[in-house]
């Protein structure tokens, strides 16, 4: 309908992922704000379990595709897909999550459907019927306010972990329709081969809270103090470029420019001094701790607390606090 | 074996300093090759080095960003395009993608483009894949290695880096694929090749060389547009320093300080 919100359920092997229900959350917002419904778009191959959950979660319609070619994400079907749904249903908005699949998947949508589009958008609302939203560039360093011509659906990718997900509430009805896949099998010239889970350990996109090293913990032995803290605190573990460059580190661990951007509701920085490209990376983190022992360190201007010492020291001590804290 | 590298010319980021904030930096920085796009050239130039072939680096843009289409051919690339024309100005990505696939299409006979993961200053990450849907070929994103091409069977395998590990797909070409930085290692440009950029008449094509409708391009066409930037808000906290007289006594009083804000 002309007011409605889609809102694509990303989900693989039949979770989904977190940000889905972000995206409802925000896109429940606007649907009020438009007087519209959510609409959530599942696409899966034996999802349909799925269904009640997004309703849940906030949708009010929910569009099942369920079928054999749509079993792990692969651009061309999805996006087929979701093109043929927002063609039929003519949403106002459709938001996806800024995830690796959202921001591959919104702009091929976008570009066939010849509507307006915003990557990564850290806030979203409606002015005058038509969506507004804010984005971040130029590694953090402007903030750009988006507005959208008369094409719709008014397309956005949405950061991960900064839209609230709703409650789930077990009470909530919803209408479930089902619809078919638009490509078959030997339409679909990607076919995934294998998926090489070495690096499937690090999820700090994800992760609430972040131990991170940098130049400072001094060689690959470094990180052991800062794995055993992330661990104690159930985090990820971080790492700066410079430790990266330097191979003390793999690159999946990379925050910044270069890397990857988090938004954790902790982030303690062990030895980083705070280039603008590692700040670029994490600076909206919630609550960020700087550990290091140069006093003029950058990084300390973005904290919230800071501890001027020697990290080999005060970092197995916090761990063992904490530990005892938690209860470990 | 045909190769395009799609380039763009933006603000160094590495220049950002306190007295040089982003507003600035946009306004007045010195402009670079985006960096993201010299492994894009890189990639283009190992396939030739390969297969044989021609490589083309391609941007759109005013009349300076033939620097950063300069730096392409020094590296080795075999001819430039330069996409100017005030008409382009002012588009969002899908408008600048529209020329950039009309001149995808007018340099002819192509099998794969290839471009940066995103550019440092719009950080949309949407350029390369709106290109490949309106050319409506298949599209590889994050990609960290190409294992196989096949020019004859018009085939590709390619290794794709995601949130949560590597992933391995096959495709065929033409494509559009976009890199990461582990793909390669961008060479430096020879004095040989330097001299030879630093000489090279780079073509200007306009809308109407690409055959385009003012209403299809720039800001005319744009999705969306961008009334207001501004500085990003400072980050209100003040830091406040954790003393004690003990790592033992520090990690108790932060850890007292982060209980309390119950995050953890």
């Amino acid at each position: 309908m002309a007011n409605d919100v889609f809102v694509w359920i990303e989900q693989s092997d039949g979770t989904v992922d977190p940000i889905a229900w972000e995206m409802i959350g925000a896109g429940r917002g606007v649907a009020d704000a438009l007087g519209g419904g959510v609409t959530a778009c599942v696409l899966g191959d034996g999802v349909d379990g799925l269904a009640q959950e997004a309703i849940q979660r906030g949708a009010d319609e929910v569009i099942l595709v369920d079928d054999a070619t749509l079993l792990a994400y692969r651009l061309e079907p999805y996006a087929a897909t979701l093109i043929k749904l927002a063609q039929e249903h003519e949403p106002a908005v459709f938001l996806m999550g800024a995830s690796s699949q959202g921001r591959e998947l919104a702009p091929y949508i976008a570009a066939k459907l010849g509507v307006g589009l915003a990557a990564d958008c850290i806030e979203i609302g409606v002015d005058g019927g038509s969506l507004v939203a804010t984005r971040p560039a130029l590694a953090g360093n402007i903030m750009t306010k988006i507005t959208y011509s008369d094409g719709r659906p008014q397309m956005a990718t949405l950061r991960r972990r900064v839209f609230a997900p709703l409650d789930p509430d077990s009470g909530r009805d919803g209408q479930v329709v089902t619809a078919g896949a638009v490509l078959s099998e030997d339409q679909i010239h990607t076919k995934l081969v294998e998926t090489l889970t070495q690096e499937g350990q690090v999820n700090l996109t994800d992760a609430n809270i972040i131990v991170a090293g940098g130049r400072g913990v001094g060689g690959p032995e470094g990180f052991e103090p800062i794995l055993a803290l992330a661990e104690a605190l159930n985090g990820a573990m971080g790492a700066s470029r410079a430790a990266v460059d330097a191979d003390w580190i793999p690159y999946v661990h990379q925050v910044g420019q270069t890397g990857k951007t988090v938004q954790p509701d902790l982030y303690i920085a062990v030895g980083i001094s705070g280039a603008i490209q590692h700040l670029a990376g994490m600076k909206t983190s919630k609550v960020i701790v700087a550990i290091n022992k140069d006093t003029e360190a950058p990084i300390f201007k973005m904290a919230s607390y800071g501890v001027v010492g020697d990290l080999f020291k005060i970092v197995p001590a916090l761990t063992e606090e904490f530990k005892k804290r938690l209860g470990k | 074996m045909n190769a395009i590298a799609l380039v763009k010319h933006v603000p160094d980021t590495a220049q950002l300093s306190s007295a040089m904030d982003g507003l600035r930096l946009m306004a007045e920085g010195p402009r670079i090759i985006n960096p993201w796009d010299e492994y894009a050239v890189e990639e283009c130039l190992n396939l030739k080095e390969a297969h044989g072939g021609q490589v083309t680096v391609l941007s759109l843009g005013p009349a300076e960003a033939a620097e950063a289409l300069k730096q392409g051919l020094a590296m080795g690339a075999d001819q430039a395009v330069l996409l100017s024309d005030p008409a382009f100005e002012g588009g969002d990505t899908l408008a600048t993608a529209r020329a950039l696939a009309a001149a995808v299409a007018k340099i002819g006979d192509w099998d794969i483009v290839i471009a940066g993961r995103s550019s440092l200053d719009g950080e949309s990450a949407q350029t390369a894949i709106q290109v490949a849907a309106l050319l409506d070929v298949p599209q590889l994103t994050y990609v960290a290695r190409i294992r196989e091409i096949d020019f004859e069977a018009k085939t590709i395998t390619v290794e794709r880096m995601l949130e949560g590990g590597r992933e391995v797909l096959t495709s065929k070409l033409p494509c559009v694929v976009s890199v990461v930085k582990e793909i390669n290692e961008p060479r430096y440009p020879s004095f040989i090749g330097i001299r030879k950029a630093a000489k090279a008449t780079i073509p200007t094509w306009t809308a109407d060389d690409l055959g385009l409708d003012a209403a299809t391009i720039g800001a005319a066409a744009s999705g969306v547009q961008w009334p207001e930037i501004s500085l990003p808000p400072a980050r209100e906290s003040e830091c406040e320093i954790i003393a004690g007289d003990s790592p033992e006594a520090i990690a108790t009083a932060l850890v007292d300080k982060l209980m309390a804000e119950k995050i953890i």
